[in-house]
């Protein structure tokens, strides 16, 4: 092996007109995971992506245009390769890129230039840009820019993407992109007549034993000796230049690196994780959903909103309304029935009758529709009245606090320390470590943390994973009003529930991981540094996160309504509630009207588990009725989201399982306590 | 110094790399700059054998099943 000369820079790319005509030249944005590309493709196409601290989360390739050119932005890879899908698309992408710019973490060089040198010896036009170049300064670190550039032979640029220093730059980085001085010597290959015709940078795949290229063109796999010989050497060059390149004053002794150190030490690290999950509890279990979601769905949604557009819609069609008065406690004190045949407007006398009743005092009034398409639209579960007060006063706060926190603890680096920490405990579950992040989310919402499992290593993982959210992790909704319930019923209820739902999460788990083929994968993990996040990062990636989400859950809010509504007016949703009554009653030994509860928490958990308080229970009922309904099927936007991520047979299993296993375990604790 | 499985590394020595696994997982090391003769740091053990190992700045995560297969001598 040895260096090649390096190639003049491309300046006719300045003349945007060289271009062929009808095609544009490619930038492709390539780099490690975390480095800041998606900043960098912001920058350029003047679209913000997500960026994110967890490694492997850009999973799908963005596209923008910048000047005469096309950008794409591609998954973090440590090296070009068809190890996952994440390198394959991203190998596929680099082939066809004109110009490379390579997005280098500065403080992790040796680990980043790796990739960088493969760039350039697949002989793409690259120019390095050195990103957190402030993090650098901050540090006391110094890197010679030159020698790297004399090195690689093309240029390098300090950027930090986050304070948007350097972006001046990046036309300049795009017009003196170059090929560079090659490590390996691909003439040694290239003279032999099976290869002449293979453009360099797939010879360079297919000398490094790229199964999928070698086959492209029809050749025999290399081998992994060569891979190999190539990496090593590769390595040791990367090594030897970093140690000449970076000088370090001093950087020991920072709080955040004792912060990351305790996350990680198996005595202090629970109380870092406690500390964790009693900040989080706060902000989005006690000071979102409980009292900003109060205001939002109760205040705006409930009494605002859907109160005015079912007045404003009975003034079109006949309507009964059921006028309560309450005292001071919000208790009911009076009720009456009030007709309206010809609309509420049309029945002046009706309508004056109805005013003396509530006039001045505290009053609720809820309408009913005869007409079954007023009352599918804007009845008890209106496809239009309860879909935008659950999508807007209920769903949005709590999905604005969920993602904030989410990014916060994604940016702080603190997730794959957790996931290190807990990575054995969860092998016995047939887990990798990576999955306490999606048990931890499902704490708080049960059909993001089921998209989460996304970041799991294999199909058999995210399956577990995905059955133990549907199972046994009750969401931040629920877990309010089971923390209200059991804090009526007693000490013994909650040791008797928190034993049932443990056993239930241990069994599940082992009977998925002694069935399902295969293991976990193993954990290797590249932790980032731990810092304490930007707070612009963290606005514009929960801005961008919470869009996404609502536009694809609403359409399924509106499918769920519109299902559960149609069963209400063709009363089978009564028929429902009748025929689970025996069980409710005898195997379950609770109240008929829980079979309410049951149906309501297909909807939603909590309407499910909120409906018990209407009811007096004795406390081994409440008992019985919450794990019952913690273990019951998820609320109808997670079945949605499982059947999406898991596919129609996996996720009806699993779906079909939950109303077994709630049921049966329910009934099996009924006849030992009650 | 005897040779051993980085699975039982002790909390605070640095290790001498002697041999790493065969096949994506020794890639995937390399990738991350751990080589055979490189000396690394050892962060953390914990309870199970997951182990936490330094390089310059970078840490990495390396599971049981693979820190089991990757084999070390202590370096002074």
């Amino acid at each position: 092996m040895n260096n090649q000369a390096a190639t003049e820079p491309v300046q006719e790319l300045k003349q945007t007109g060289n271009n062929p005509p009808g095609k544009k030249l490619k930038i492709v944005l390539v780099g490690n995971p975390n480095v800041g590309k998606s900043l960098f493709f912001n920058q350029l196409s003047g679209g913000y992506v997500d960026v994110s601290n967890f490694p492997g989360t850009t999973v799908s390739v963005t596209k923008g245009n910048y000047r005469n050119y096309e950008v794409f932005d591609t998954p973090g890879i440590y090296g070009v390769s068809s190890f996952n899908d994440e390198e394959r698309v991203a190998r596929d992408i680099i082939l066809e890129a004109d110009i490379i710019l390579n997005i280098v973490n500065s403080l992790y060089l040796e680990r980043d230039l790796f990739l960088t040198q493969q760039l350039i010896d697949m002989g793409k036009k690259v120019t390095i840009c050195l990103n957190f170049s402030d993090e650098v300064k901050r540090r006391n670190l110094k890197i010679d820019y030159q020698k790297l550039s004399d090195f690689f032979g093309v240029e390098v640029i300090p950027f930090s993407a986050v304070s948007g220093n350097g972006f001046n730059r990046l036309d300049f980085a795009i017009e003196n992109a170059r090929e560079g001085k090659r490590l390996y010597d691909i003439s040694r290959i290239k003279n032999k007549t099976v290869y002449s015709s293979i453009p360099d940078a797939e010879l360079i795949m297919i000398a490094e034993g790229d199964d999928i290229i070698s086959e492209r063109y029809g050749l025999p796999v290399a081998g992994f000796d060569e891979r190999e010989l190539i990496y090593i050497e590769r390595r040791n060059a990367v090594n030897e230049l970093v140690s000449n390149a970076e000088y370090e004053d001093s950087s020991s002794g920072r709080f955040f690196n004792l912060l990351g150190r305790l996350s990680i030490d198996p005595k202090y690290g629970i109380f870092v994780l406690l500390g964790v999950l009693t900040l989080m509890y706060f902000f989005i279990g006690d000071l979102v959903a409980q009292r900003l979601v109060g205001f939002t769905e109760g205040e705006i949604g409930n009494r605002l909103f859907e109160y005015n557009l079912k007045l404003y819609v009975g003034e079109f069609t006949p309507v009964d309304v059921t006028a309560e008065l309450m005292n001071v406690e919000d208790e009911v004190t009076e009720s009456r029935n009030f007709n309206f045949p010809a609309g509420i407007d049309k029945n002046s006398d009706a309508y004056v009758e109805m005013n003396q009743f509530i006039d001045g005092k505290n009053y609720a009034l809820s309408f009913h529709y005869p007409n079954w398409f007023y009352k599918l639209l804007f009845g008890e579960f209106g496809v239009i009245s309860m879909t935008i007060t659950y999508l807007l006063f209920l769903l949005f706060p709590l999905v604005i606090a969920f993602y904030f926190a989410m990014a916060f603890l994604e940016d702080s680096g603190y997730l794959p320390r957790l996931a290190t920490m807990m990575d054995r405990s969860l092998n016995k579950l047939g887990l990798n470590g990576k999955a306490i992040i999606p048990i931890i989310l499902g704490f708080g919402c049960v059909t993001m943390a089921t998209i989460t499992t996304r970041i799991l290593g294999n199909e058999r993982e995210k399956t577990i994973a995905t059955a133990i959210l549907q199972f046994v992790i009750p969401c931040s909704a629920q877990l309010a009003v089971i923390t209200v319930l059991m804090a009526s019923a007693g000490f013994v209820p909650l040791m008797i529930y928190s034993f049932v739902i443990l056993t239930v999460l241990i069994t599940l788990s082992t009977i998925l991981n002694k069935f399902l083929q295969g293991s976990y994968s193993p954990l290797l993990l590249d932790l980032p540094m731990m810092q304490f996040p930007k707070f612009n990062n963290l606005m514009k990636k929960t801005y961008y996160r919470t869009l996404g989400f609502m536009k694809e859950a609403a359409v399924w809010f509106f499918v769920g309504a519109l299902i559960v509504g149609l069963f209400d007016i063709t009363g089978l949703l009564k028929i429902f509630q009748d025929m689970l009554a025996p069980v409710t009653v005898h195997w379950l030994k609770l109240p008929k009207e829980a079979a309410t509860a049951f149906v309501m928490g297909i909807v939603r958990r909590d309407f499910g588990t909120a409906g018990l308080f209407e009811m007096s229970l004795a406390p081994m009922q409440i008992t019985v009725a919450i794990i019952t309904i913690t273990l019951f099927v998820p609320c109808i936007a997670s079945l949605m989201v499982m059947l999406n991520e898991r596919g129609l047979k996996t996720g009806m299993m699993i779906w079909a399982a939950t109303w077994i296993v709630a049921f049966a375990i329910g009934g099996i604790v009924a006849q030992i306590i009650v | 110094m005897g040779n051993k499985t980085l699975d039982k590394a002790s909390k605070g020595k640095f290790l001498k790399i002697n041999s790493l696994p065969k096949g994506i997982h020794r890639i995937q090391l390399l990738r991350f700059g751990i080589t055979e003769g490189d000396i690394v740091f050892c962060l953390e053990r914990l309870p199970g054998g997951t182990v936490v190992i330094k390089k310059n700045r970078q840490e990495i995560a390396i599971g049981f099943d693979i820190a089991k297969n990757i084999s070390c001598s202590y370096h002074s």
